[in-house]
């Protein structure tokens, strides 16, 4: 069996509130806090970026794991802002954690969902007999334009996964992709920020990807949602996943402990990936994880993970993401955010 | 001039159909209107389309559809009149029917509003550019100094402009092409989005995609196919200065005005006989002084009338917007015209469901452009 073997996650500890974003575009906050289900999001710091974070979740998924990061075989970081367009993070991330050279390294780029991306192909080479472990990360550092409805939800965070054969905290016991050409959100090469079909991301592009994806995997696995102690699915803000999560057949319950994005915002590809980190740090032994990602373009990737003893021994050894998340915050204002993410333009 | 009769009718569910193209749509709602008329074929067709050259860079759609409804070297022609393309196009394939040019013409009016473009500046190229336009404003906001003129001048209120919208969504929640099916509270739209003071997003019809078409037809080939029952009694159609600070008032629409009175008297009826009523509710405002302008309400009790529900369908005087109207059915701007004639067209063969009027016999439809600078009225009755 091929699973998980060590797991992190990383939130920055800068916030804004949706509501003073709100307020500076002049929309009204109870409504789109409301609308959005949102109440805040993280904003990276001005010496952080899609490297930044996947080094420190990696670095929790190492210490989870308690392997020596010689033996990783293959690390893919995913993300949609990588801040080099030609160098792939995860060179930098190798070296600054002891990984290689003698390792196989790529950024992936799908949306929201090149972290899902990374962690289905870290978990293929294991599986197919080409290395021992192999680690996948979603990270981002998302773009919003200014006064854009995704200004309200683009935050920063990543999780990492590291993929093996032997003492894992969960299994991965089935998985399924669902792929077509529905350009519902997308940003072109030099462009600064996203452009998107605003309500054309709905229906015929996050609810028709997951819900696809979702039925597939249950079909596959035989199972019904009522089989899952937790779900998770791509958060762009805190309606959707209620949403589809309710079609697909699961509660609120089952949904609770990954829904992290009232208080985090959408991470892009670290959103499904983080929510998958919320529940591993409450999992118990025997419980089954439904997850399904998002990625615009479109895609969804589908995985059924089975919680092992191992995972009461692993996770108190690393922060969780609930504590990063309630803990340590400094708020920031709208003047304070701008600088924060280089949206003031400075003289050379 | 000869006697021209609606005989068959089809149209696509209004809405964000994401995966209809223009084509599609439009040879949908053409097909649906030929089976519907039993016609084997037709002589010629016109197109009502406001924008397709800004919605989705395609113009000639005469041709274009002709090509894909296969009914090539047959004479097709695209209408354009701003929001009132639909009606114009069922006023020309009228013209045809009744100058004796043609026997069978299909009049259909189509728009594809969701392909990406910037639907607010397209949509305000039916303003004047250089006089309005250009000083930043958008429909909502010349239909916004409109209703705040009639408030000014009549009282009407914030409330009485909700009604409106209530009223239309409960009729579109009874009409399954409809793009809003749900019905709003008063409280719901008086607390909307701010669009343009007074005016919320629930005073405003939405972004649509959507077609529809119906067959004209000679009284001779109404006769054989057995479908000599619904009467085009009156086609009128007036013009308006584009701009709206060129008007001497701005809670009157001349163009309405003047092509109701000329609907009235070539129809030989006036506003106390029209039972139901499809007017062009772009705005909930529109509705208001179009009611007025039509002669069914006294100046600036249009308000009033639709507060105390004198419009409504369930104890109207007159049935105004019985398929839900622009605001819920829909506003897929080239489609719309027609769309308000096949309401009527269904509501006189006694086929509108949940939402049919009983004994309805004669009903107007009245369609106009930017901010009522063009103006079409049909009368149709039931034989």
């Amino acid at each position: 069996m091929v699973g998980i073997v060590g797991y992190g996650a990383y939130v920055p500890r800068y916030r804004i509130k949706a509501e003073v974003i709100a307020k500076q575009w002049g929309a009204d906050p109870e409504a789109v806090t409301r609308g959005l289900s949102l109440v805040e999001k993280t904003v990276p710091g001005q010496d952080e970026d899609t490297i930044t974070i996947s080094v420190a979740a990696a670095q929790y998924a190492l210490r989870r794991a308690g392997i020596d990061p010689k033996e990783i075989g293959a690390v893919y970081v995913g993300s949609e802002s990588h801040p080099y367009a030609v160098k792939p993070s995860a060179t930098i991330l190798i070296d600054a954690l002891g990984i290689g050279p003698h390792v196989h390294v790529a950024s992936y780029e799908f949306a929201c969902k090149a972290g899902s991306e990374a962690m289905y192909v870290a978990y293929s080479h294991v599986k197919a007999g080409e290395m021992k472990y192999a680690m996948g990360i979603g990270a981002d550092t998302s773009q919003g334009a200014p006064g854009d409805a995704l200004e309200y939800t683009a935050s920063a965070g990543g999780a990492a996964f590291i993929m093996g054969r032997e003492r894992l905290v969960a299994e991965i016991l089935f998985t399924h992709s669902y792929t077509s050409d529905t350009p519902d959100f997308w940003r072109r090469e030099g462009e600064n920020y996203p452009r998107h079909g605003g309500r054309f991301t709905g229906d015929p592009a996050y609810f028709r990807h997951i819900v696809g994806a979702g039925k597939a995997l249950l079909e596959k696995s035989k199972m019904a949602p009522a089989d899952f102690k937790f779900a998770v699915f791509h958060m762009p803000n805190g309606k959707f996943p209620q949403e589809v999560g309710k079609r697909l057949g699961f509660t609120k319950d089952q949904m609770e402990a990954g829904w992290i994005v009232p208080w985090m915002g959408n991470t892009y590809s670290g959103s499904s990936p983080c929510g998958l980190a919320a529940i591993l740090d409450v999992a118990k032994p025997g419980d089954l994880i439904f997850m399904v990602s998002f990625g615009s373009g479109a895609g969804s990737d589908g995985f059924i993970y089975r919680v092992t003893d191992e995972i009461v021994k692993v996770q108190d050894r690393a922060p969780k993401l609930r504590q990063m998340l309630d803990s340590d915050k400094v708020y920031l204002d709208y003047g304070q955010y701008a600088k924060y993410r280089r949206k003031i333009k400075l003289n050379e | 001039m000869r006697d021209a009769y609606v005989i068959g009718a089809g149209m696509t569910k209004f809405g964000e159909l994401w995966s209809n193209s223009i084509r599609d749509m439009f040879v949908e709602a053409a097909l649906k209107a030929i089976d519907d008329a039993g016609v084997d074929h037709i002589d010629s067709m016109y197109v009502g389309a406001m924008s397709s050259g800004l919605f989705v860079q395609q113009e000639h759609l005469g041709a274009l559809m002709a090509d894909y409804l296969g009914v090539v070297p047959m004479p097709a022609t695209h209408v354009e009149s701003a929001c009132a393309s639909g009606g114009v196009s069922f006023r020309q394939a009228f013209l045809e029917v009744a100058s004796g040019a043609s026997d069978i013409v299909l009049a259909g009016g189509v728009e594809k509003m969701t392909d990406g473009a910037d639907v607010t500046d397209a949509l305000a190229t039916a303003a004047d550019q250089e006089y309005e336009v250009y000083h930043g404003i958008t429909f909502p906001g010349l239909y916004a100094i409109m209703a705040r003129a009639h408030m000014q001048e009549f009282g009407t209120t914030r409330e009485q402009l909700a009604a409106v919208a209530v009223k239309n969504h409960r009729n579109g929640s009874k009409n399954p092409n409809a793009q809003f099916r749900s019905e709003v509270t008063l409280e719901q739209v008086i607390r909307s989005t701010m669009v343009a003071d007074p005016l919320r997003l629930l005073d405003c019809s939405p972004v649509s995609d959507g077609a529809a078409a119906v067959i004209v037809a000679s009284e001779a080939v109404a006769k054989k196919l057995g479908k000599q029952r619904i009467r085009v009694a009156a086609s009128a159609q007036a013009s308006d200065t584009l701009a709206l600070h060129s008007r001497k008032s701005l809670t009157t629409l001349n163009a309405v005005v003047a092509a109701a009175q000329k609907a009235y008297k070539m129809a030989g009826k006036k506003p106390s006989d029209i039972q139901i009523a499809e007017v062009h509710d772009c705005f909930t405002i529109a509705e208001v002084i179009v009611s007025e302008d039509l002669g069914f309400f006294e100046k600036g009790k249009g308000g009033e009338a639709a507060a105390n529900g004198l419009t409504s369908l369930e104890t109207g005087k007159i049935r105004v917007n019985t398929s839900g109207g622009l605001k819920s059915k829909g506003h897929p701007v080239g489609a719309t015209g027609i769309a308000q004639i096949i309401e009527l067209y269904e509501q006189l063969n006694g086929k509108a469901g949940a939402r049919q009027v009983e004994n309805a016999r004669i009903g107007l439809a009245e369609n106009m452009g930017g901010t009522g600078a063009s103006c079409v009225i049909h009368i149709l009755e039931a034989l």
